[in-house]
């Protein structure tokens, strides 16, 4: 008989059990104890036991990723209370979310907090891409962990807009009509695919059912792998990439600290700013709800979702196969091969690559912040390729023609800026996805603050 | 047995391991394979392969109850009945050609509009402004000892009105 079994005759019941779950003290008291209990526990070991002491700073990271982890612990909290009150079917569900408004107590309270993290988490994500990027943290050992990070995104705009439906209010039914519209014009597999989506012509019971499926289950799991691999990763690439100034050499040695307590706790307390912020919006506004849905009747105007804005904004100024497929698959494979370029100067950690880059990122944004909208206004009222080009097919008209003008843009700076010699490629890329982002941010505002009735142009407040 | 050995009976000689390796994975490719298409069946729109044998027809009405150049609401069947100026009969799908919105019928303006993004369609469902890409789509109309009927278990898309496709008593 071992000595250990003879203590534990000796303790008492409560501490043998204690003793069964956790081998060493609750509370660390020194880096060896605080050492174990990162490796020993199951959440925490998904972290990096050091983390360099510099990428601790809140202004390196703003905590984007760790914010998004918050906002989907609160989104499966708030959705797993909401699954005991809600009815998938289209007699019921728009009652049950009514019911769940009226008559429980903190209903409108978790609603409005699984409404508000579900649209803050896309804009807190986006943000974290934004950052990754700007910071050069898509280099080196983490590449991988980019194309995770945005097949995340991806599922996450998925689960909001299948999340969207189950309502069945107006707004709801009438947007994911025009979204799976918008997947119909696919060419070939458009109509086939957008009925599978459906499960019918039009959207009705089978399309709840499915979405309502993909919301609670596929989703969801699909989102907790991917985030744990994406977690892991970081760990095995030492924590995020390591902030340093331009010029600066890379530090092979740097100081690091242990996760427990140095970042845990700061990451801790911004979980906390976080859900009260969450709090205190979801009790001032609440999420909306319009009223039932009638499939016989379209409001005007109907719009996508506002994170789909931005295709909804394209559709109006091209031809649906270059809206729907042409300019988003370009997007998302430049997007997927950012990491894989071959840079001319390894920039990981600076912002924005150097003090070049960060000056010409701020003309980019101006530019194209000031152009985009130039431009939007230009197609709406005076550009019509399908009159000046009379016989062309729209393919060409209203496809290629004003979309080859539209990349000239991009195509230009990136062409001038690698004209001038001191100009290194990356440099000349960033400004190019800064173009290009800043762009798809304005059509994204465009599509969801400035289209009035029957889609026209109008001002916000005069909506 | 090592690698070795593999190499000494020549270079059509498959190890036991060799052989069972990939024809494992292979199985493992199968056997997703058979989950996908298990799953395509379940997310195949069930409404048409049921009532494909006992098709939809709506008794729309007797022919003198509809006026010629008017057009009649059918919320139920999901369309609109038009008779044209000269009689003949068209049963038009509500939904918008662009992205399935629902169009009204403005009877003083003599057009579908669609309140999404402003589509407009003739009493014919041709396309008066775009972004629409194509005529509303049809549903087969039935004129059976002057009653009207309409088959609604499918539409017919078509990229442009013609004479054909008008029905008369």
């Amino acid at each position: 008989m071992s000595s250990g079994e003879r203590g534990d005759q000796r303790t008492s019941l409560a501490a043998r059990i204690r003793r069964s779950l956790v081998r060493g003290p609750l509370l660390p008291r020194d880096d060896r104890q605080r050492k174990r209990i990162i490796i020993e526990t199951l959440i925490l070991h998904f972290r990096p036991v050091w983390v360099p002491a510099k990428t601790i700073r809140y202004t390196h990271t703003f905590g984007l990723g760790g914010m998004s982890l918050v906002l989907f612990l609160l989104l499966a909290a708030t959705g797993i209370l909401m699954l005991f009150v809600y009815e998938p079917s289209p007699d019921a569900a728009y009652g049950s979310i009514v019911a769940l408004e009226e008559e429980i107590r903190f209903g409108p309270l978790v609603r409005g907090i699984h409404y508000w993290s579900a649209n803050l988490l896309v804009i807190i994500m986006v943000l974290h891409m934004l950052r990754v990027y700007l910071t050069g943290g898509y280099l080196g050992p983490r590449q991988f962990n980019w194309v995770i990070g945005l097949t995340l995104l991806l599922f996450v705009l998925l689960s909001n807009l299948t999340g969207y439906l189950l309502p069945w209010d107006q707004l709801s039914y009438w947007a994911t009509t025009i979204v799976l519209g918008m997947i119909g014009y696919l060419p070939l597999a458009g109509e086939p695919l957008a009925g599978a989506i459906r499960g019918g012509e039009q959207v009705g019971a089978a399309t709840l059912v499915r979405f309502y499926a993909f919301h609670t289950t596929v989703g969801p799991l699909i989102l907790i792998s991917l985030m744990a691999w994406h977690f892991w990763r970081v760990r095995q690439a030492r924590g995020v990439v390591i902030p340093r100034a331009p010029g600066e050499a890379h530090d092979e040695r740097p100081d690091r600290v242990l996760m427990v307590p140095n970042l845990l706790l700061r990451e801790f307390c911004l979980a906390l700013v976080l859900i009260a912020t969450v709090m205190v919006m979801s009790l001032f506004f609440t999420a909306p709800l319009g009223e039932a849905a009638n499939p016989g009747m379209s409001p005007n105007p109907a719009r996508a979702p506002w994170y789909f804005a931005g295709f909804q904004e394209l559709l109006m100024h091209f031809h649906p196969v270059f809206a729907v497929l042409v300019i988003p698959a370009l997007a998302v494979i430049g997007l997927l091969f950012i990491p894989y370029v071959r840079y001319e100067r390894d920039t990981s950690g600076i912002f924005m690559m150097s003090v070049q880059g960060r000056r010409l990122g701020l003309i980019a944004v101006l530019g194209a912040g000031i152009i985009t909208p130039f431009l939007i206004v230009a197609d709406e009222y005076w550009i019509d390729f399908s009159a000046w080009l009379p016989g062309a097919s729209p393919m060409l008209s209203e496809g290629l023609v004003p979309a080859a003008l539209a990349a000239i843009l991009p195509a230009a700076v990136y062409i001038t800026l690698r004209r001038a010699r001191r100009v290194a490629n990356n440099e000349a890329i960033q400004a190019m996805v800064i173009v290009l982002m800043t762009a798809f941010a304005v059509l994204t505002a465009a599509g969801a603050f400035f289209r009035g009735p029957g889609m026209a142009l109008a001002w916000p407040w005069s909506l | 047995m090592t690698r070795e050995d593999d190499k000494h009976r020549g270079d059509d000689h498959v190890s036991r391991r060799g052989f069972f390796a990939p024809m494992i994975a292979a199985l493992g490719v199968v056997a997703l394979l058979e989950y996908i298409v298990v799953a395509a069946d379940f997310l195949r729109p069930r409404r048409g392969r049921i009532r494909a044998a006992a098709r939809d027809i709506v008794r729309a009405g007797p022919v003198d109850q509809f006026r010629p150049n008017s057009v009649t609401a059918f919320p139920e069947g999901r369309f609109y009945l038009a008779r044209l100026a000269d009689g003949g009969f068209l049963a038009l799908a509500r939904q918008c050609t662009h992205l399935g919105c629902t169009v009204p019928w403005d009877a003083p303006q003599k057009r579908f509009v669609c309140p999404c993004h402003s589509s407009a369609f003739d009493i014919r469902g041709e396309v008066l402004s775009p972004p629409a890409p194509r005529p509303l789509d049809l549903y087969e109309v039935r004129i059976e000892n002057d009653i009207v009927k309409v088959d609604v278990s499918r539409s017919v898309r078509r990229h442009a009105f013609d004479a054909s496709q008008v029905v008369r008593s």
